[in-house]
């Protein structure tokens, strides 16, 4: 099926179960323990060894020997597959850095060997007997150095109308720059497979993939095997936050491991050893440059940035991309710059790009409304735009920001905030409020499923998957609702490579696109009941399908032989004459420590554009989600890179420090009620990106309204201000 | 983690006379620590003495009116104790001001005591640390290094690794007596303040322990009233080891007493700095920082130990 233009009403718009607060459907296998998450499934396959790798222990350079003998001939070794014993694997067209395989060292922690043994214990031990002589060489691994030679060159990556002009005549203007460290997806659960690829032709992998079809086309790239040879499951993922999109180190060792050893191997990443073995995303520095009039109308932007990539490079933290659209102004002029450096991989983590971009560019927005002397919402509704500025002929499909800022300040209270920075107190707590914008792109992908009815019971299978989002519960719904079924009556079986193709989970793509693809499967499932019953006029309501005045249950239609379905969801080219993107504003309280400068969030709220809200429960755990993680990036998240050594020094969850329950305070989440009918049957946009996205600056807006101290590089720890607070408090 | 072999022992007489036996013995109790340093190979003792069995779990006060911490007391239950809560409320704040739930239910006093620090460079065993290999030099102090956690004062040119209990400092303004059993069955008592050792040329040498010396007990003097203040000062609210960490206790004559965290190898107080206290913060940390030597990175943690200290004062 294809969608190929705005949908008009349809039976959504009834909205039986979609849309329906409803608690996860594998809530209770999850709280029971019985979810399959990869390194537990201990009943896949027999016979599973364990696998540890070794990492290098450079930044930059290569392997002249490693002397194995030890791990060999420790206890329970079954096979040591060194990254010497190999011609180097292939570079899958998702993957930058080489996986494994040669001689040569190109980030710190790169895997160099696997061990596998019959338990983690003997692996463990003998990994780190195998002895490795490295030739070191110099490596790039300053982003700042770039920067500085970098600024000012190259040409725009876009640019409309005449900005050094706008500049010249403008009366008021900023021009300061921003920084964003690296940061870790950190999520809960490691990256973890099993492989069994024992005899050495067809592969089967249990892992945890955001996107299982990407996963085979990687694993047949790499290892130059057809992909009808491999099969990938990953039912449950326990977090992923963009760092499981792409094939990672512990699928490759587990398959090389298993092929040695002729035995299925399963395989954790350690935590340690992720940080720098696995992607994170890039740091970035940002000068931003804004143009207004006295009456506060934006003239002129520039975004100039830079992020690191890995040479090849596959770094989408391109912080300058939404400032091509998320506010109005005739002049605009936007550049990245992708500097290659000898750090590990860097790649996708939630909202790559606008992330970092709008931790930065709603700082400026604050500042530039603090020097036209206006509110920051205010400053933010004067300057909304209902067309792509750059292209004004390209609408957005529905965009609903103003209205989120207006809902979002009532709710807040926003016109009782504190106003004069360094005003309000509270004992030894400086109490400040701020606020931010909020846009993220809400893009689709092709989504395929298959559908089963069994004596009334409706089976949906595609190999989407549910990283903690939520997926199992919407697409049963989204079954629900368009075979008139009550949800119990639906079983949902996702991440599995015999299903049909979704669009995975990943840049809040998934919820509107796997649902599309749901629908699609349902509605050929529909149309061969219609068939059956020789009428293309049928209804589906209450277990029954309705045919002219006859109601005939599913159970009855179904019961001697299973009726099954499939298709994809296409999405059409007029998608692309329209901005279609996902809105929100954040408001934020807090409290700064007046001696220690400590920053500690009070409460926070956030209001959300998104269309149809296919579950309540669920859109708000995704969006609280994010506003915990964008305030660990605030005030805590860092990688610290160790320049003469070049890697991530602070390589686990003591050092690299997200946010813990005593960081998150009231959090509360409105939903706008509105649709899009451009992006789907279901007119439902993601909100999985959107949560994340503008909530870090309007924790450093709060903090300088509580201070009056701006910090323009993230995270706002307390050493930034310590030095610029009141001598006595 | 290397292969080891494992004992219980029944009594601390027992357990320190087999450690100074077995060669490459080291003693575990909550196993907090000791563990996953043993999963990183950072510590790969031979030999494991399990001493949850010899039976210093129990708190009781003191002919002198003072209290006697078993060595064994968890944490959770030290916190928790009506005596300390009440004569020693700086004790039960530190406590709870460290860790996690579920890590003090384990951890225990005299491993508390003991435990390593988290120097960065110190966990990564590809990395020169002379602390864990000795003569391999210190990552933590070549330029463009990650320093902000690490210490200010009581370093060395080899060394400049923070101690990270929090228990510690509080025992240490309380003045606390560690007493231990040696190999001989001899008892010591060791004031807390001589306890833990400076890293000088000998980074790897943490306390004064002898081979085979175990823990048995702690011991608080008689309660000193005033009020008395934990400060721990860190990026997140819970769960991270200190920038900063003030002890304070106050008499109601301006008269007191301070120890500092996360600022030196052992918990860092003075008499010297205690007599400044009706001085004010700035005074104090004068005396008590006088020839600090921080990083570029860490040299924020003069200024913050001042103003925490400040803000306990002014506070009152």
């Amino acid at each position: 099926m294809k969608f190929e233009e705005p949908t008009s009403d349809n039976l959504f718009d009834r909205a039986m179960v979609i849309g329906k607060a409803t608690p996860r459907i594998d809530g209770p296998l999850k709280v029971s323990g019985q979810a399959p998450y990869a390194y537990e499934r201990h009943d896949v396959v027999e016979d599973q060894l364990v696998g540890y790798p070794l990492g290098a222990t450079i930044g930059r350079g290569r392997i002249t020997a490693m002397d194995t003998e030890a791990a060999r001939n420790a206890p329970g070794v079954a096979a040591v597959v060194t990254t010497l014993d190999i011609d180097p694997l292939e570079i899958s067209s998702f993957n930058n850095a080489r996986l494994f395989g040669g001689n040569e060292v190109r980030h710190y922690h790169q895997a160099i060997a696997v061990v596998v043994a019959e338990t983690l214990e003997q692996a463990r031990h003998a990994a780190e007997m195998i002895d490795v002589t490295y030739e070191e060489e110099e490596g790039n691994f300053d982003l700042e150095k770039a920067w500085q030679n970098g600024l000012g060159t190259d040409e725009a990556d876009a640019e409309t109308g005449n900005v050094d002009e706008a500049f010249a005549s403008a009366e008021v203007t900023l021009d300061e720059t921003y920084r964003t460290p690296d940061q870790s997806h950190a999520m809960m659960e490691p990256h973890s497979s099993i492989a069994d690829w024992s005899d050495g032709e067809n592969m089967t992998v249990w892992t945890s993939s955001q996107m299982i079809a990407w996963a085979r086309k990687s694993l047949a790239e790499t290892f130059d095997i057809d992909e009808d040879r491999i099969r990938v499951e990953s039912p449950f993922v326990g977090g992923g936050f963009g760092a499981k999109l792409f094939l990672r180190s512990d699928a490759v060792l587990a398959a090389l491991g298993s092929r040695a050893a002729q035995r299925p191997v399963k395989l954790t990443l350690p935590r340690p050893f992720i940080f720098n073995n696995a992607t994170h995303r890039s740091a970035t520095i940002q000068r931003i440059r804004l143009a207004a009039g006295q009456d506060g109308r934006l003239t002129a932007i520039e975004h100039e940035a830079a992020a690191h990539e890995f040479e090849g490079g596959g770094n989408e933290e391109n912080p300058t991309n939404l400032t091509k659209l998320f506010y109005a102004g005739a002049n605009r002029r936007v550049k990245h710059h992708d500097v290659v450096l000898d750090l590990p991989e860097s790649s996708s983590m939630r909202a790559p790009g606008e992330a970092s971009g709008l931790m930065a560019f709603e700082i400026a927005m604050d500042e530039m409304a603090e020097k036209l002397g206006m509110d920051p919402v205010e400053f933010r509704i004067l300057n909304d735009t209902q067309v792509d500025p750059m292209n004004p002929d390209v609408p957005f499909s529905d965009r609903n920001f103003v209205d989120c800022l207006k809902v979002g300040a009532e709710r807040f209270g926003w016109s009782d905030r504190n106003r004069k920075p360094g005003d309000t107190r509270d004992g030894l707590w400086m109490v400040g409020h701020g606020m931010a914008g909020a846009y993220r792109g809400a893009p689709t992908l092709t989504s395929g499923a298959r559908v089963r009815l069994e004596r009334g019971h409706l089976t949906v299978e595609t190999d989407m998957t549910d990283i903690g989002t939520g997926s199992y519960t919407i697409l049963a719904q989204t079954g629900a609702e368009m075979l008139g079924l009550p949800l119990e009556q639906v079983t949902v079986k996702l991440g599995d490579s015999r299903f049909p193709a979704s669009s995975g989970s990943g840049g809040q793509f998934g919820a509107a696109s796997s649902t599309a693809g749901v629908y699609a499967a349902c509605v050929a499932l529909r149309e061969e009941i219609a068939r059956r019953l020789e009428t293309d006029d049928v209804r589906f309501e209450d277990g029954n399908v309705i045919a002219g005045n006859k109601a005939i249950p599913l159970e009855e239609i179904s019961a001697d032989a299973e009726i099954t379905a499939e298709d994809t969801m296409e999405f059409g080219d007029f998608q692309d004459d329209l901005e279609i993107g996902t809105f929100a504003a954040h408001f934020v309280e807090v409290g700064v420590h007046a001696a220690t400068a400590e920053v500690r969030v009070r409460r926070m709220l956030a209001v959300c554009d998104a269309g149809r809200i296919l579950n309540p429960v669920t859109a708000r755990s995704q969006v609280i989600g994010g506003m915990t993680m964008a305030l660990g990036a605030a005030l805590s998240e860092q990688l610290a890179v160790d320049k003469p050594r070049g890697y991530f020094v602070n390589h686990d969850l003591a050092g690299y420090e997200v946010a813990v329950h005593a960081d998150v305070p009231d959090q509360e989440v409105i939903f706008l009620d509105t649709l899009d009918p451009a992006i789907s049957p279901l007119k439902a946009k993601g909100v999985g990106e959107l949560g994340i996205c503008g909530v870090a600056a309007a924790i450093a807006n709060a903090t300088y309204n509580a201070t009056g101290i701006r910090v323009r590089d993230y995270p706002i720890t307390l050493d930034k201000m310590l030095d610029r607070l009141p001598e006595t408090f | 983690m290397r292969p080891f072999t494992y004992e219980r022992a029944l009594d601390p007489v027992s357990a320190a006379a087999r450690a100074a036996e077995v060669p490459g013995a080291r003693f575990i109790a909550g196993g907090t620590n000791l563990i996953d340093l043993m999963k990183l190979e950072i510590e790969t003792p031979d030999h494991l003495i399990d001493v949850n069995g010899t039976g210093l779990d129990e708190i009781t006060v003191t002919e002198d009116g003072g209290l006697r911490i078993g060595a064994l007391v968890s944490n959770t239950d030290l916190a928790d104790h009506d005596v300390v809560r009440r004569d020693y409320p700086v004790l039960t704040r530190a406590l709870v001001a460290g860790a996690s739930g579920q890590l003090r239910n384990k951890a225990t006093t005299g491993g508390n005591l003991l435990q390593r620090t988290r120097c960065p460079y110190f966990y990564d065993t590809a990395q020169p640390c002379n602390k864990r290999a000795q003569g391999s030099g210190c990552a933590a102090l070549s330029p463009g290094a990650h320093s902000r956690q690490l210490g200010i004062i009581g370093v060395s040119d080899a060394c400049i690794a923070q101690h990270p209990s929090d228990m510690a400092v509080a025992l240490r303004v309380l003045d606390a007596v560690v007493e231990t059993m040696t190999p001989a069955g001899d008892i010591r008592l060791i004031p807390l303040k001589d306890f833990h050792c400076l890293p000088g040329s000998t980074p790897e040498k943490e306390s004064v322990l002898m081979d085979g010396e175990i823990i048995t007990a702690v011991y608080l003097p008689p309660p000193v009233g005033g009020k008395q203040a934990y400060h721990k000062v860190r990026d997140r609210a819970s769960y991270a080891f200190a920038l900063v960490s003030v002890a304070l206790i106050r008499h109601p004559d301006g008269s007191g007493r301070v120890a500092l965290g996360g600022v030196a190898p052992k918990p860092w107080a003075m008499d010297e700095a205690d007599a400044e206290l009706p001085n004010g913060a700035k005074a104090v940390m004068a005396k008590l920082l006088e020839g600090a030597r921080p990083t570029e990175e860490n040299a924020f943690k003069i200024r913050l130990a001042e103003r925490t200290l400040a803000a306990m004062l002014a506070g009152e």
